[in-house]
Formats: structure tokens, sequence, C-alpha cells
């Protein structure tokens, strides 16, 4: 029953001082704990790292892939699961950063910095693999300001449109550029990829989308998603919160491209084709769109069905295309939250879900 | 705020379509605190003018002064940061956020702390978050709606929704809140509470209000003077007994049965 609502002012202040504290404890759970993720997320990289030798390789590459994809999911949601923004690109970002470290650690710092003999897994070279990560992923960004900033302004259908066509574009320039191999990619890239970076830059992309999206700023993206002219209305920047989470989809998007060609150790055009980027689009579907633990664990979930399909190579997308429709007809609104919920209920992220707590 | 202008000041303008006029030559001003009306039958022009002044569509012709500065053309996010909110005629909600985080996302436009702050979770990013925490809530419970701040929006009576938008424009801090027909679609006891919440709102919080409304009951009881708006034009203006009394009002709007519609 609704109390009379303005009469209440004054009426029962006990009570009312409860609520507030239940509101705010529960509020509260949500806002300290993506701390604690994180550092778990860094320690399991280390340690990880650590035990490397017991891994054995074809292990160590599936998870490799898993964090990557991780890394791509996760930023993907923030463009289209946080902000509603229909991105078909990601894989061109992806390729930007891929090509950008591959150069810069194949043909930059060799000839910047000869004596450092980068290969790759040595401590120096190890040093130097973050800033290049760091600026792969600040080109793909600037390729993400390019490409967003106009637009952003369209909606829908027309922005799916705009992103689909840079994809191509990116893959028809690098398959045309002579200098990053045309066609045939580039090959001989050096192993600098490991555990304690992928698995790294997947904790802390995962500690940064939660803890933005569980803030009053973070909330935006989602006013932006729900209804534009209200959230404009309201004072909000719309284009200026599209922009921006495009921007970072895209930068770690290059970061997952740099940690993907230093850990395959071969790049080429195709590897980034509009399958890519649908492969992606995939993980964010199914983890839920808007929840990045549950698509988190989507891309891992996907990464291991890739090589359980690895037989029936392009039929998978068959496979992918099957799983899609199947969830838009059973849970078009629910996608994996409730399922994971179940098994995982004790995340130290706190809430997953959108649902509220039982707070009163 | 300079003084000796109007809080907002519309002058002579117009809204087309191609050749659709949607409004033809509207003046209108509105004083600090003023609580005013806005009437006018279907097609009137009502949320057109709306639109114009809250940046949706920009004026033809003609311009707008908000605390005497040009804001006509401006886009929307500028004009609520300037003062002036405004809810909407079908509720527009954040359907995926909770109550609380309705209110919450008016005080983006405000917040000290940016991407970086909010992503590294810094002392002052936790004590921005209190602060907006508590006075969300608190003008939740001030319009009685805290019981609700955890559950979705959708969940809501409409009654409520109408007074969430209603809380949430307050939010914004606005010196000119703009109503686009709240007590649509309410029964009469939630009429009567909304009544006393838009004069609550004006004795309050000083803030003027601008209402649009069919139902005349309410426009009539609260509002101090009333714009009558016919086909994109501004065809009488005055107290509510004025317009009442006004026979082109009477004939373009109230038609025959004007004196049980007035009531």
């Amino acid at each position: 029953m609704l109390p009379n609502p303005v009469g209440r002012k004054g009426s029962d202040s006990a009570q009312l001082t409860d609520n507030f504290l239940n509101v705010f404890r529960s509020y509260h759970a949500r806002i300290k704990n993506p701390r604690l993720a994180l550092a778990a997320g860094i320690a399991l990289a280390v340690l990880l790292q650590l035990c490397g030798g017991w891994i054995d390789p074809y292990t160590t590459q599936v998870i490799l892939f898993a964090a990557i994809n991780v890394i791509l999911a996760v930023s993907l949601n923030l463009v289209m699961g946080e902000t509603g923004q229909f991105s078909l690109c990601h894989a061109a970002f992806m390729a930007v950063g891929a090509y950008t470290s591959a150069l810069l650690t194949g043909k930059a710092l060799p000839a910047l910095l000869p004596h450092l003999a980068w290969t790759g897994t040595s401590w120096a070279s190890q040093l130097t693999f973050l800033p290049v990560l760091i600026i792969a992923g600040l080109i793909a960004a600037f390729a993400g300001l390019i490409v967003g900033g106009p637009s952003l302004r369209l909606r829908g259908d027309y922005l799916a449109m705009v992103t689909l066509g840079f994809g191509e574009i990116i893959r028809v320039l690098l398959q045309n550029t002579n200098a990053v191999g045309g066609a045939r990619g580039m090959e001989g890239i050096l192993p600098a990829t490991n555990l304690f970076w992928a698995i790294g830059f997947a904790a802390v992309i995962l500690y940064s989308m939660i803890s933005l999206v569980r803030s009053t700023y973070g909330r935006g993206f989602q006013a932006v998603r729900d209804d534009e002219i209200a959230a404009a209305a309201m004072g909000i920047n719309t284009t200026r919160f599209k922009v921006t989470a495009f921007v970072i989809g895209a930068f770690f998007a290059g970061v997952a491209g740099a940690l993907y060609a230093h850990a395959v150790e071969f790049i080429s055009p195709e590897g980034f084709n509009f399958l890519r980027s649908f492969e992606i689009i995939v993980m964010v579907i199914l983890g839920g769109l808007g929840r990045p633990a549950g698509v988190a664990v989507a891309a891992i979930l996907i990464t291991l069905l890739n090589e359980w399909l690895r037989d029936l190579s392009q039929y998978r997308m068959v496979v992918y295309a099957l799983i899609i429709i199947l969830f838009m007809i059973f849970r078009p609104t629910e996608s994996l939250g409730p399922f994971f919920r179940r098994f995982l209920p004790k995340l130290p992220m706190g809430n997953m879900g959108a649902k509220p707590d039982k707070a009163l | 705020m300079s003084t000796g202008h109007s809080l907002l000041e519309v002058r002579n303008c117009s809204l087309r379509f191609g050749g659709i006029a949607a409004l033809t030559d509207v003046s209108i001003k509105i004083e600090v605190g003023e609580l005013l009306g806005l009437i006018g039958p279907n097609g009137a022009g009502k949320t057109s003018l709306f639109n114009i002044l809250t940046g949706v569509y920009r004026p033809t012709e003609g311009e707008i002064l908000f605390e005497g500065g040009h804001v006509a053309g401006l886009p929307s996010h500028e004009i609520n940061t300037l003062g002036m909110a405004r809810t909407f005629q079908n509720i527009r909600l954040f359907g995926s956020l909770d109550v609380g985080m309705n209110v919450r996302t008016s005080f983006i436009a405000r917040l000290r702390n940016g991407l970086i702050n909010t992503v590294r979770r810094g002392r002052s990013f936790r004590s921005e978050e209190e602060e907006v925490q508590e006075e969300g809530l608190r003008l939740l419970s001030y319009f009685g709606l805290e019981h609700a701040a955890l559950h979705p929006s959708r969940s809501l009576p409409y009654g409520d929704q109408r007074r969430l938008e209603i809380v949430r424009a307050l939010a914004t801090k606005p010196r000119l809140l703009l109503l686009d027909e709240p007590a649509a679609g309410m029964n009469p006891t939630e009429k009567e509470e909304l009544k006393r919440l838009i004069a609550r709102v004006r004795d309050e919080f000083g803030t003027a209000v601008l209402l649009v409304e069919h139902d005349m009951k309410v426009v009539m009881r609260i509002c101090e003077r009333l714009y009558v708006l016919d086909q994109g034009k501004v065809l009488a203006s005055g107290t509510p007994e004025e317009i009442r009394a006004n026979p082109k009002v009477i004939a373009a709007y109230l038609g025959e049965d004007h004196r049980e519609v007035v009531g």
C-alpha cells in the first residue's frame, strides 16, 4: 500500500531512517567491491604466470584466447550493452591494434633501440611490451574517435552500416598495403603475450567496466541507451557519452588486438573480418547486454566452444547463429544472467544482474 | 541572473515543418517563481512550444531568452544545465534503471569526478557518490517515493511514474520547470495530489512552472496566469477568470459545454 505522498514528511521518521540506511547499504555493497575483483584478477594473472611452466602449451593458448576474448567482449559491451550503439567493426579496431603493435615490435623498436634485442620473452622486451600495448590501444582509440565522432549522430541501422563499412575499409586497406604484407599478413611476430598480460588486462577492463557502470557517472551510458531525448533533457551530453563509450571500446579492442598478434605470432587481414566482429557480438548477447561479468563468462564459454568446434571450421558460425536464434526465442531479455547467478552466486563484484537487492 | 529580465521570454517564435506551421509568431513571458498554465485543444502546438524551449527543435523564426541569454537552437543538455527542466507527455523514464538511479542521472551533468576518477574510486568519488545518493533520496522521500528507490522504474504505478519524472526534472535544480500534461491518465485522487505537488514545487523550491494541461480543473485551480494556444497561435492570455470569460477562448476551445468543463 502506498502512503499519501504529500502528508508523509515527518511521519514515522524512525522507519524512514531505517529505509535510508538499507538503501545506503545496498548501494555501498556495489560501490566498494570491484577492487576485490581487480586484486583477485591480478593475483590470478601473477599466479598463473609463475606456474606457467606446468601448464601445457595448448592449454596456455586457450587461456590466452579466453582472456583476449574477455577484453574484446567486455569492451564491446560498453558500446552495445551499456550505451545501446550497434557497432559492427570491433574486429577492425582489433586489427588496428594488432598491426600497430606488430609494426612497433617488429620494425620500430629494433630500429630505435637496436641494443635491446627485442625477443618478446626477455625482461627488457616484457617491460617495453606495456607501452606497446598502450600505444596500440591509443591508435585504435583514435580510429574509434574518427569513426565514432561523426557517425554516432546517426542512430540504429545507420550506425550499423557505417561501422560495417569501416570494418571493410580497414580490412581492404590492410590487404592492399604491401608494407604490412598485404593479403599474406605479417608473420614472425615475437611471442610477447603471456598469461600475465592477457589475464591482467582482462582483470583491468573487467574492473574498469564494473566500477564504471556501478556509478552515477556510468549510469549516463544506460540513460542514453534507454532514452536519448530524456537523457539530453536531464543535462546529459548524449553525443559525448556515446563517443566516450566508442573510444574506450576501441582502445581495449586495440589492446586485445596487440595481445592477440603477440600470442599467435601471425596476423592477416582475414583474421579481422566481419565474422570476427560477429563472434564478439555473440559473446555480448549471450552474456546479457549490459552485464560485464556475464559477458566475460560468455566470452570464456565461446572460446571453449571454439576449441570443441574446431573440426567444423567455418560451419561453427552456423552454430553461433543457432545459439543466437534459440536465445532470442527462449530468453529474449534474460540471456545467461540467471543461469550464471545460480552457479556463481557470491562473486566478489557483488550484484551482477540488474535486479535490485531486497533492501526494504 | 540579470534583473529587469523575465525568467523566460519567447519572442515571435515560429516553427514550420515544410508547409505545415506548428507555431506562428508566438510570444510568451514567464516571470521568476510564476506558475503559468498553457492550454489549447489537441494539435494547438503546446508540445511543439515545449520542444523549441528545450532544444528538441530549433524555432524557424524568432528568439528565446532565458534569464536574458539566447537559448534558441542550443542542444537540449545545455538548456538543461542553464536551468530549464522538463517532463514528457508520454512518460520517458529510464526503464532499465531503478527509481533511485533515475533521479541520480540528473546529477551527471554537475558531477565533479569524471571518467578517470569514477574508475579509480578514490575518496573524492566516494564522498560525491554519497552526496548524490543522499540528495536523490531526500528528493524522493520529499515526494513519498523513497520506499521504491530500489525498484525498477517500470514497476511503479502510473501516477508514481509521473511523479518520478517531476522529481527527476527537479533534481537538475531548474529555475523553470516545464510540465507536459502531468495529469494525463491520472485518476481524480492522483490529480488532487498532483495539484498539491505542483504548488509545493513552486512554493518550496521557488521554481517557476510552465504547465501544459488538458484538465481544466487542474489548470484553473492552481495557475496564476494562462496562455491559450490555438492552431499554433496565442489566442489569449490572462488570469483564469479572464480566460474563462473570454469569448474567443470559449468559442475556440471550451466549446458549448464550457460551463460544465470549467465547473
